[in-house]
């Protein structure tokens, strides 16, 4: 665990006190069987709000607490535990650092107070199929007057059917630039996608959609900067998350180690499962190390970002769904049946790992930046 | 340390270094000189090195002047170390007396023994040599057999030990011996053995690297003085254990990251035209276990941070050491497969240098999962220590 100061010791006990009230992994079945399209629970996530965590990344002008990224990481890693759904991530650290990035007065102005107190949620439309792009954007955006036109698909868009507003990279002429569309922008058509978890996930077809002026973020050219950085930001939360995920699939499973009886003793006796727990504890501690160095480099707005987002996505990958695998597998049948929570880990670990560029994609980019 | 006061020493001892510290010695690796070898082989500057560190009390800085050290707090070591780390200087007082046996004694020996044998270790006159292990005694240490019968007047010692490093030059042994017969761990003392005793034998081992680091000590009949034990007859378990907590920290040491091994890799195998290393399938593992070495070294400075803060639930050193020889042993192989047939090389001609101590390298690092509790034994302690699983019944 990283050193903390008082506030961000208060951020992350408050946390810990309201998820356990909360958000049990009975309020991720609850969303599941009220077979919504929202994909979270607003009322939670306002209850999140009034407790300041969708401003932490928002300048105080703005009706934020600018508190940090490490300080959203402690939320979102006690979150990661109990596999909350909301659109912390997606709008509070994605939208809000887009904007913070690249935003004009008028657009921080506008949408920032917005999103700090979560009225607006605001999500990447990034992906647009099978893969996470690689500078790749089909969407296109063709200039049309002083304003723009918007074509193409994007697909999978979380929290996509309750947004308000997208942040949306497209291909010019000119290179990638991002747009801010609003919701019910006309020509806009959202369809709701049914995933293995609610996420809220949506089809966006964008058929010729009309923008003004004032909905350029990013211009031609300076569009992928900007979403790198973007990216970087999200994929050290979403880490920080997964990481929370695979701390809590391994307590549990750690539980039933000591609880399972077979052979007249309790399973956990055994030195094979016991090596295998003492394995998978030293790849939750490799993880929390680089996630925890991630989120340092971000408040500290250090030169090595880029790699240390990747290294922290890349491993919280694949440690999260080793765990989730093995939290089935030592579980046995009763890790296979829908009533128990192992397989809801086992999702949420694949999902995630999709999320902002999957552990495979990371590894690449990692590499390139290395030098290999 | 208050600021101007830490200010203050930190310029003393960085115009002591200028005046002292050997110049042929700056940014030297002192590894050769540590335990293997005796120090009368070591270079003349390293000798002197040694002498001034040893006057000045900074062998052992924080031990007490009449134990041969400086007296001087923790904050007072870690600012020499940083002025030495600053021109490449290093404190050449590093020895397993220091690194394991001196904090022991520290706590569990009497005055007495206190004054007779820090001093020794804090100067670096005295080596040590760790005499745990035997033929029949690994994993589970605390079988050993090696005898060891009240006479009176002295102790008769019989038996065999072995991976004892450094042996041969070694003045002393810090040895665990059997008192009792009838218990196991509690018929365990912690004995202190003079290695130019009559019927001590160190015989040299040759590991699959070609190297003798280790000895097997034999021990014939060998009389000691009742004086020599530690911490009080059949209560030598405890101070073992205490020694290897002392030896497993200073083996997950703080590691400084391993160098990028892209550069190597693209001067033996070439690019693709991408400017990728040109074998997919090595590039792979080498990304992999880059990123595995990082957060190793990520995790050695959280944990740094932890300690010094005093926050509880710092990583565990035995999956620590378990992260750190896994990183280190793949390291190993993947040199030497990026060096391909030059990485085969035993010695003499047709090889650089570089290659062979490569090669020496990775077969020396199967060592690493084996010493200071293996890979499994760490585990055993992680298991039981960490995740509170129960013992077998």
């Amino acid at each position: 665990m990283a050193v903390l100061n008082e506030e961000q010791r208060m951020l992350r006990d408050g946390a810990e006190a309201w998820a356990l009230d909360r958000a049990p992994v009975t309020a991720l079945r609850r969303l599941r069987e009220l077979d919504g399209q929202t994909g979270f629970d607003p009322d939670l996530y306002a209850e999140m709000a009034e407790m300041g965590w969708t401003g932490i990344l928002v300048p105080e002008e703005f009706g934020g607490s600018d508190f940090g990224h490490l300080s959203l990481g402690l939320i979102v890693e006690r979150l990661g535990r109990t596999l909350l759904p909301s659109p912390l991530i997606d709008s509070a650290v994605a939208a809000v650092g887009a904007l913070r990035l690249a935003g004009n007065a008028a657009q921080q102005e506008r949408f920032l107070p917005a999103l700090a107190s979560g009225e607006l949620v605001a999500v990447l439309a990034l992906d647009e199929d099978r893969r996470h792009p690689q500078r790749q954007v089909a969407l296109a955006a063709e200039r049309d007057g002083d304003g723009w036109r918007l074509s193409g698909v994007k697909r999978p868009v979380p929290f996509g059917m309750a947004a308000g507003l997208f942040i949306v990279p497209a291909r010019t002429t000119d290179g990638v630039a991002l747009f801010l569309v609003d919701g019910d922008a006309a020509g806009l058509d959202r369809r709701a996608l049914r995933e293995v978890l609610p996420r809220g996930a949506a089809i966006l077809s964008f058929d010729n959609v009309a923008v003004g002026p004032d909905a350029l973020l990013s211009p031609p050219g300076e569009g992928q900067g900007v979403l790198d950085r973007v990216l970087d930001r999200a994929c050290i939360c979403q880490a920080a998350e997964m990481l929370g995920a695979a701390v809590q699939a391994f307590e549990t499973t750690l539980d039933y180690l000591k609880t399972r009886k077979q052979f007249g003793r309790i399973i956990g006796q055994f030195q094979a499962l016991q090596h295998r727990a003492a394995n998978l504890y030293a790849e939750l501690e490799l993880t929390r190390s680089a996630v925890e160095a991630a989120l340092a480099a971000l408040d500290e707005d250090g030169d090595d970002i880029p790699v240390l987002a990747s290294l922290a996505k890349a491993l919280a990958g694949d440690t999260l769904r080793r765990m989730a695998t093995e939290m089935i597998q030592l579980h046995g049948g009763i890790g296979m049946t829908d009533e128990h929570d192992a397989g809801f880990y086992l999702k949420r670990a694949r999902v995630a790992d999709m999320s902002f560029g999957n552990a495979a994609f990371h590894r690449e980019r990692y590499a390139r930046l290395c030098g290999y | 340390m208050a600021d101007d006061v830490e200010q203050g020493f930190r310029a003393e001892v960085a115009e002591w270094l200028k005046a002292n510290f050997p110049a042929s010695l700056a940014y030297k690796n002192p590894q050769p000189y540590h335990n293997d070898g005796a120090l009368a082989d070591a270079d003349a500057d390293f000798q002197l090195w040694l002498r001034r560190i040893a006057d000045k009390g900074w062998g052992a800085v924080t031990w007490a002047p009449e134990y041969g050290g400086a007296g001087l707090t923790r904050a007072h070591e870690a600012v020499i170390n940083q002025e030495m780390a600053r021109i490449g200087a290093f404190n050449p007082n590093r020895s397993y007396g220091m690194m394991m046996l001196g904090p022991t004694l520290l706590e569990y020996a009497d005055d007495e023994q206190k004054l007779r044998f820090l001093p020794g270790i804090a100067k670096g006159t005295v080596r040590w040599c760790q005499g745990f292990s035997e033929p029949g005694a690994g994993s589970d240490l605390a079988s050993l057999q090696t005898k060891c019968i009240d006479q009176g007047d002295h102790w008769l010692v019989n038996g065999q030990k072995i991976w004892t490093s450094g042996a041969n030059h070694a003045h002393w042994c810090f040895c665990l011996v059997r008192t009792d017969t009838s218990r196991k761990q509690a018929g365990i003392s912690f004995l202190l053995i003079d290695m130019s005793s009559p019927g001590v034998e160190a015989r040299p081992i040759t590991l699959i690297s070609g190297t003798t680091h280790f000895a097997e000590v034999f021990l014939t009949d060998v009389q000691v003085p009742k004086e020599n034990i530690v911490g009080g007859v059949n209560q030598g378990w405890a101070v073992a254990k205490r020694l290897l907590q002392f030896e497993r920290d200073s083996l997950a040491g703080n590691r400084a990251e391993a160098p990028s091994l892209a550069p190597l890799a693209k001067r033996y195998i070439g690019e693709d035209a991408d400017g990728r290393i040109a074998d997919p399938d090595l590039r792979r593992r080498l990304i992999l276990n880059s990123m595995r070495s990082r957060a190793y070294s990520q995790t050695f400075q959280r944990a740094a941070r932890e300690a010094k803060a005093g926050t509880g639930t710092s990583p565990a050193l035995s999956a620590v050491k378990n992260l750190g020889s896994d990183v280190s042993q793949e390291r190993g192989e993947l040199i030497v497969e990026i060096l391909g047939n030059r990485g085969l090389g035993w010695e003499g001609g047709g090889f650089e240098p570089d290659e062979l101590e490569a090669t020496r390298a990775w077969l020396h690092s199967k060592a690493y999962s084996i010493y200071g509790g293996s890979f499994e034994i760490q585990n055993n302690i992680t298991a039981k220590r960490v995740l509170n699983l129960p013992d077998y019944q």
